[in-house]
């Protein structure tokens, strides 16, 4: 039911350096193969918000899914006020007054807002009371500056009104900490800025908020205490009072880092990839094009920004002839592959895949096997070239891995990415169509993947860059397309974009 | 065609399309939970053939039929075991459960096999004062036995829980996002399990009305005939909804009971065996049409069905 805010023990503050509500002691949690937790402490306190600042694979949603009860800690203990608990599931850390907004969405898409909030609220009668769970929705998000329509079927709303749903449904449950993880990664700036008011609300109420992401400034301009994670493990707390940018980068990765690709002005010259008036219609969830029409010039980075869901997938599927639209036509250097992928590779298109291991690579394939699949064969393989092909790409794209005959998915994240882009660049191609290339890579591989980007543009390739981090797209691209369900609703160059205005086009708001 | 024959004809198909009904409502009721039960024909033989030996040795039809459902329970218990605990793939253990269902109620029928039940082990009719007395509809619906008027209250019941109560509420989330139902606080590997043996009572009842109501004698090869595997496509005909099912399966209690029928209405130029076909033949297309994932989303499957649930999986 309704929240319980002001339930702090009697004689507390909400000052720091009081009684933390929740403790985190030496948290292990391996997985098959990985430690994503290694000696893990953290302590949380009322009225505070706690970032969890780390890299992609840091360990941080491990971390808040133990605190929860979804992942069950090797070893490690978890007290709250003091009291050492065992959370079995979410159920017993809710009873705890401990509730998440998971980066990946908890919600029955096909239900009401009112019924996604309502779910698993054993203080409901066996016959709902609907206006009951209604009133109590409206109560929250107009006390917490969270507009939701309680009746709206959760799978008609935006990722931004979705993820309000989510905040809701676990203030509802009354709890008393609240982990965000990665919640700013689906919004634009100006929602992003609205839901740090509500962060900044819920903290004046007494609750702890933990605050996950991996964005620097964000975590600065929000959060009260700060705690970096490395490799599974803590690199560092803080006071978000007395820290920078500079130290927390340096906490994060281990070192210092340099994320700008080197952006030479080589001269646009011919168009070597065109869409040209491309629709396609909803088919089953990959989103739709609405008559989209653009180019991509040899020697430029076209940026498409958006927030996800808005066509990405279709348009670069489209782009690699994967998909054939229901109308327009798709030409690489003039040539028309609509709907034909061959054709498209053949034209000299290569398409770096957001899905590297589902789309992009067969996993349980060697490197050196992954390295030649594009490639036409004689109908008798000759494996001793190819392994020298691969020690060769393998040397030259930094891909560490023990041998060319190295089973592909027991590579780390980085190294898989760095294998397609071997195969993928090592076709020459006159367009690269690459979707989120370095999407959940560490730091290291994100620089090495940004800066082949960079290197290929100069020696004259058009590249395709799709990808939801906004930064990216700033960083690399000479032009910025700005996709909004389906269609190109804002166009600008990168020199001159302003992420205000991006922001509000990311969002439809745009002119 | 006079209206004594129609009635007859009518009559005739809802009681044919009673034990499909109870049968899709159960299948639909684990469906709901996302678990895909494949086995319904198994259960239904199983129960068939329980209900046979129980009512012969106790004399008693709702001791028998009480414990033909209890063997559909038994064996949907076994299906949930292999699926949810220990995450099977659930159609192919569906499918065992039909040849495991098979072979055991051969095994325990053989001794009885073409054996007919006596008379007072048989369902009595119970016609229903004042309603049997309307016009056409009163014989068409209100004069069956008891078992049939159930399966209405019975559709009625889990319409109304499944989209009324919190525990339906629970339930359909179960069904359509597991991790969902889970960070809420829900036990979804128990709610699982309990509507995966509801799913087996009704399944085994369904087969227990066969034997008391419908066929005259226990036939490994003729009691269930293939319902069971009609009644899993009702269940995609019916959206997954009870009222549906219910009204699906006089449809195809009517296609069924095709022979009678057609005669009845004095038609010739279709064959009555290519009408009576048509059920298997739909269940056939159906069955094709919800391995497509997108079809069986357009027709409103529960998103997660079929889908074993792990909590530190990704
Ligand atoms: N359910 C899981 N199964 C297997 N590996 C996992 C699972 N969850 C996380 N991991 C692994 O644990 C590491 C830490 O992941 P995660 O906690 O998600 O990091 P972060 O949230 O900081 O990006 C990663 O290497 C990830 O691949
Ligand atoms: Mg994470």
């Amino acid at each position: 039911m309704p929240t319980t805010a002001d339930d702090h023990p009697a004689g507390t503050t909400n000052g720091p350096g009081r009684d933390p509500v929740v403790e985190a002691h030496g948290i292990y949690k391996t997985f098959p193969g990985v430690v994503a937790n290694a000696d893990v402490d953290l302590r949380l306190e009322r009225g505070e918000v706690h970032a969890l600042l780390g890299e992609n694979g840091a360990g941080k949603s491990t971390l808040a899914s133990v605190l929860t009860g979804l992942y069950q800690p090797d070893a490690g203990e978890i007290r709250l006020d003091g009291r050492p608990v065992v959370l079995r599931s979410p159920r017993e850390a809710l009873a705890h007054g401990i509730g998440m907004v998971h980066q990946h969405f908890k919600l029955v898409k096909r239900f009401t807002v009112a019924e996604n909030v309502a779910l698993g609220d054993r203080t409901q009668p066996i016959l709902m009371s609907a206006p009951d769970v209604h009133r109590s929705v409206v109560e929250l998000s107009e006390r917490y500056g969270l507009p939701v329509r309680p009746d709206a079927v959760v799978g008609d709303l935006t990722v931004g009104e979705q993820q309000r749903v989510e905040i809701v449904k676990t203030l509802y449950r009354g709890v008393d900490v609240l982990l965000l993880d990665e919640p700013t990664s689906v919004l634009t700036p100006q929602e992003t800025e609205a839901l740090f008011d509500t962060v900044r609300a819920m903290a004046a109420d007494g609750k702890a908020v933990v605050f996950i992401s991996h964005k620097l400034h964000e975590v600065l301009s929000i959060a009260d205490t700060i705690t970096v994670m490395r490799d599974g493990g803590i690199a560092g707390n803080v006071d978000a009072a007395d820290t920078s940018v500079r130290e927390l980068a340096q906490l994060m990765v281990g070192r210092e880092v340099m994320m700008e690709a080197p952006g030479g002005d080589g001269q646009a010259g011919e168009v070597v990839l065109e869409l040209d008036d491309v629709s396609v219609d909803e088919r089953s969830r990959r989103g739709r094009l609405d008559q989209l029409s653009m180019t991509v010039r040899a020697g430029e980075v076209v940026g498409i920004a958006g927030v996800s869901g808005n066509g990405q997938r279709p348009l670069a599927e489209v782009a690699a002839g994967l998909i054939e639209p229901d109308r327009g036509r798709v030409r690489v250097n003039g040539r028309d592959v609509t709907g034909r992928p061959r054709a498209a590779r053949k034209a000299g298109l290569s398409y770096v895949p957001e899905d590297r291991i589902g789309t992009g690579l067969a996993s349980s394939l060697s490197v050196a096997e992954n390295l030649q699949l594009t490639r036409a064969h004689r109908p008798l393989l000759d494996r001793g070239r190819w392994s020298t092909d691969a020690r060769r790409l393998m040397e030259e794209f930094d891909i560490r891995a023990p041998g060319p005959s190295t089973t592909t998915s027991s590579l780390s994240g980085g190294n898989i990415q760095k294998v397609l882009l071997a195969r993928e660049l090592a076709a020459d191609p006159d367009v690269i169509v690459a979707a989120s290339p370095t999407r959940g890579l560490d730091v290291g591989a994100i620089e090495f993947v940004r800066q082949l980007l960079a290197q290929r543009r100069e020696q004259g390739c058009g590249v395709l860059l799709i990808s939801e981090d906004l930064d990216e797209i700033r960083a690399l691209s000479d032009r910025i397309l700005v996709l909004y369900e389906g269609r190109i609703v804002h166009e600008c160059a990168a020199e001159d974009s302003d992420v205000t205005e991006l922001g509000l086009a990311m969002a439809g708001a745009g002119s | 065609m006079n209206e004594t024959v129609l009635a007859m004809t009518l009559a005739a198909a809802v009681a044919a399309g009673t034990p499909l009904a109870l049968a899709a409502i159960g299948e639909l009721i684990t469906e709901r939970a996302g678990i895909l039960n494949l086995g319904v024909e198994g259960m239904m033989l199983l129960g068939a053939v329980t209900t046979f030996l129980v009512s012969l040795a106790t004399g008693s039809p709702w001791i028998g039929m009480a414990a033909g459902a209890l063997a559909g329970a038994g064996l949907s218990a076994a299906h949930a075991f292999l699926t949810i605990t220990l995450r099977a793939n659930q159609i192919v253990s569906g499918l065992a459960l039909v040849i495991f269902g098979t072979g055991l109620s051969t095994f325990l029928g053989r001794p009885v096999e073409g054996m007919p039940l006596p008379r007072e082990s048989r369902l009595p009719r119970m016609n229903i004062q004042l309603l049997q007395d309307l016009p056409l509809l009163g014989r068409v619906l209100f004069q069956q036995d008891v078992v049939v008027y159930g399966t209405w209250v019975i559709a009625a019941l889990t319409a109304f829980y499944l989209f009324r109560t919190r525990p339906g509420l629970s339930l359909r989330a179960v069904g359509e996002s597991p991790a969902t139902a889970d960070v809420m606080g829900l036990r979804v590997n128990t709610i699982r399990y309990v509507h995966t043996l509801v799913g087996g009572l009704l399944g085994g009842g369904a087969g227990a009305y066969l034997m008391l109501a419908r066929v005259p004698a226990w036939s490994q090869a003729a009691t269930t005939n293939g319902i069971g595997f009609i009644a899993i496509a009702l269940v995609v005909f019916a959206s997954w909804r009870p009222w549906r099912a219910l009204l699906g399966a006089l449809i195809f209690g009517l296609a069924l009971r095709a022979n009678f029928a057609l005669q009845a209405a004095g038609v010739t130029f279709i064959p009555a065996e290519f009408l009576a076909m048509t059920p298997y033949l739909l269940t056939i297309l159906v069955l094709i049409a919800l391995s497509f994932s997108d079809l069986r989303r357009r027709a409103g499957a529960p998103e997660a069905l079929g889908v074993p649930y792990a909590r530190e999986e990704r």
